[in-house]
Parts: C-alpha cells; structure tokens; sequence
C-alpha cells in the first residue's frame, strides 16, 4: 500500500480538493455553515438515538425521506454545479475528486464497521458533535472513543486491505 | 414567536436543506461535505506520532472543516435551548419494541437509560457510547467516510464506492440493531 499523501487528501470523508489553503476572511462562512448544520441536524431529529432506532427498524418512512431527499438536492446541486462549470467564491474552479474503488473491501468492511457503531452510539459522527451542544455531553467520551478508533486505523492501515 | 423555528421539521424540509450543505460548501470554498474527515484532521493535530496517515498539513487540509464542525457543535446548543419540541415524536411500534428491551425514558434526543456520565460506568453505557464510538471511528476512517462523506456526497457524486460503504453502513446497523442491542440492553 502506498502512502496518503495530502494531494490526494481522501481520508475520512472527504477533504480539499483543492490545494489552496483557506483565506482567514473565509473562516466564518464556514462556522456560520456549521452552526446552520447542527441547527437543522438538531430540528430535523437526525440526531435522536430514537429516529436512529425508528429507522433500522424500517418503522417509519421520515428517516429514509430525509437522508433521501438529502441525496437528490445534492446531486442535482452537483450536476448543475458541473453543467455550469461554476468558480467557487475562493476563486478556484470546483471540482469534485473521484474516490479510488481498488478491491473494494475498505468500503465493505469500513462501511460495516461504522454502521455497527452507528446503530450502538444511534449517532453518526455529526450528529455526535451536534448532540454535545444538545446537552447529551457524554458524547464527549464517544468522540474521545471515535479518535481513538480513527488513530488505530491510522496505525493499522499499512496492514489493512484496501 | 414563529413556530416553525421552534418546532420538529418534517422530512421533506429537513432532507432537501441537508442536501444543499454540499452545493453551499462547493461554492463557498470548493470543498467537500464530510464530518469524519475531521477526526482524521484531530488526530493529526493531537497525536500524529510516527503514523503516516496523519503526516500532513492539518491546518491546510482540514482547519476550514474544524471551524465547520464548531459550528456545528454551537448550532446544536442554539437549537436545543429555543426548542419546544423535547419528546421525540417517534412511531408507537417503535416505542413498543424499545419498552421491549427496556427502555422507558423517551424524553430528549438519546435515552438518559443509556447516554448519562453515571450510565457510562454500566455495561449498556459502556458498550453504547465508548464501544460504538470507537467502531464509528475505526470504520468511517477505513470507509474513508461516513453519512455525510460517502451517503450524500458521495452518492450525489454517483460514486460507486460510496454506494458500498453505504451498504456497509446498513448491513452493520442492522446486525447491531437486531443482534447486538437486544443482548446490550438485555440489563437495563
């Protein structure tokens, strides 16, 4: 397995994809993003350890219609974004990097891991963050948790298949 | 006092507005919507020892998507102190099968039966919040990503790897749905 190197930053998620750092005068749009995020992860009860279980028990349909509806604003958003071939406001042209399928299995197995921990924690890792400000400040040992589960992965990563 | 502020949103709200985080991001900064990818950032400003994965400039990659985060964590504590909803209005079938495995508290985001300091010391507590934790942490970063990362952006991107680890997601919450949380709540 070769090395990460930051260019081609695919960490957790997602990262820059593009190589500039961010310009001070921008910081704000994105605490301003955020807080938006946890507000609506907040009312939309995404967060909810309850909503959590209604979904995996298939015993309503509003988790699926968010995390659905979610997906097709996105999508539609992305492909307008590229027909337009839109600037950023940074300046720099967008562009969305592809991930690397490779044999697969770190998206299997990752994925299966994490779908474990989010069905036993009935969080995901923003909603973690958001339930902190909701005053379920437990979490805190959650995402102290979810470091430690990242950086062994680090460490484990040469010997892992990807 | 307008109420819809203040009030549960329904999901065809919720979901499009959770869409149009990626556009915003995209055009903002062109940069990608994926939460996860801040543990990574965390544990190469914290701990990056001599582990390669978290050799890189944090600062550069990742600090927008720290502020981001913050942000996040703020937007929540907005939203709970102007809230005037504080039962979640979940289905009664749902309700039954959790009164099955004994959960009875139904006030607030998460059952105060599982997610208190002092449930922390139980084994339920345990098992939920540090062992679920840390499978969160370990996976997404495996997956390179979670719910944000591979479940909307990915898919909206139409990536075939996010459509895996998306599987992924569901194939182990429901084995922990129906498998493992029966036996963790078995005790409370």
């Amino acid at each position: 397995m070769t090395t990460p190197l930051v260019s081609e930053f695919d960490g957790c998620g997602a990262g820059s994809s593009g190589q500039q750092a961010v310009r001070p005068a921008f910081l704000p749009v994105y605490l301003l993003l955020g807080v938006a995020f946890g507000f609506v992860l907040s009312r939309s009860e995404v967060l909810s350890w309850f909503r959590i279980q209604e979904m995996f028990r298939f015993q309503s349909f509003r988790m699926y219609g968010i995390i659905g509806s979610a997906i097709v604003t996105a999508a539609l958003s992305v492909a307008l974004i590229k027909r337009a071939g839109l600037k950023a406001a940074s300046g720099e042209k967008i562009s969305i990097p592809r991930k690397e399928l490779g044999n697969g299995i770190r998206y299997a197995a990752g994925g299966t891991i994490f779908g474990l921990g989010w069905a036993l924690t009935g969080a995901c890792p923003g909603p973690l963050f958001a339930l902190i400000g909701n005053g379920v400040t437990v979490m805190i040992v959650a995402v102290v948790s979810a470091l430690l589960g990242t950086w062994l992965y680090g460490k484990l990563r040469p010997s892992l298949p990807h | 006092m307008t109420s819809w502020l203040t009030a549960e949103w329904p999901w065809y709200v919720a979901g499009p507005l959770i869409g149009l985080f990626v556009p915003a991001l995209l055009i903002a900064g062109n940069k990608v919507f994926g939460i996860s990818s801040n543990l990574r950032h965390l544990c190469a400003a914290i701990a990056p020892g001599k582990v390669e994965f978290f050799r890189y400039d944090w600062q550069r990659a990742g600090l927008w998507n720290l502020i981001f985060l913050t942000g996040v964590l703020i937007g929540g504590f907005l939203a709970f102190h102007s809230s005037a909803v504080h039962d979640v209005a979940i289905s009664a079938a749902t309700r039954n099968s959790l009164a099955a495995l004994g959960i009875h508290d139904f006030h607030g985001a998460a059952p105060r039966e599982i997610f208190t300091w002092h449930a922390l010391l139980t084994l339920r507590g345990f098992l939920s919040v540090v062992v679920g934790g840390f499978l969160g942490g370990f996976g997404t970063a495996y997956a390179g990503g979670c719910t944000s990362g591979h479940a909307i952006s990915g898919l909206a991107n139409l990536e075939l790897p996010s459509l895996i680890a998306v599987f992924g997601f569901f194939a182990g919450g429901l084995a922990a749905t129906y498998f493992i949380l029966p036996v963790v709540l078995g005790g409370v």
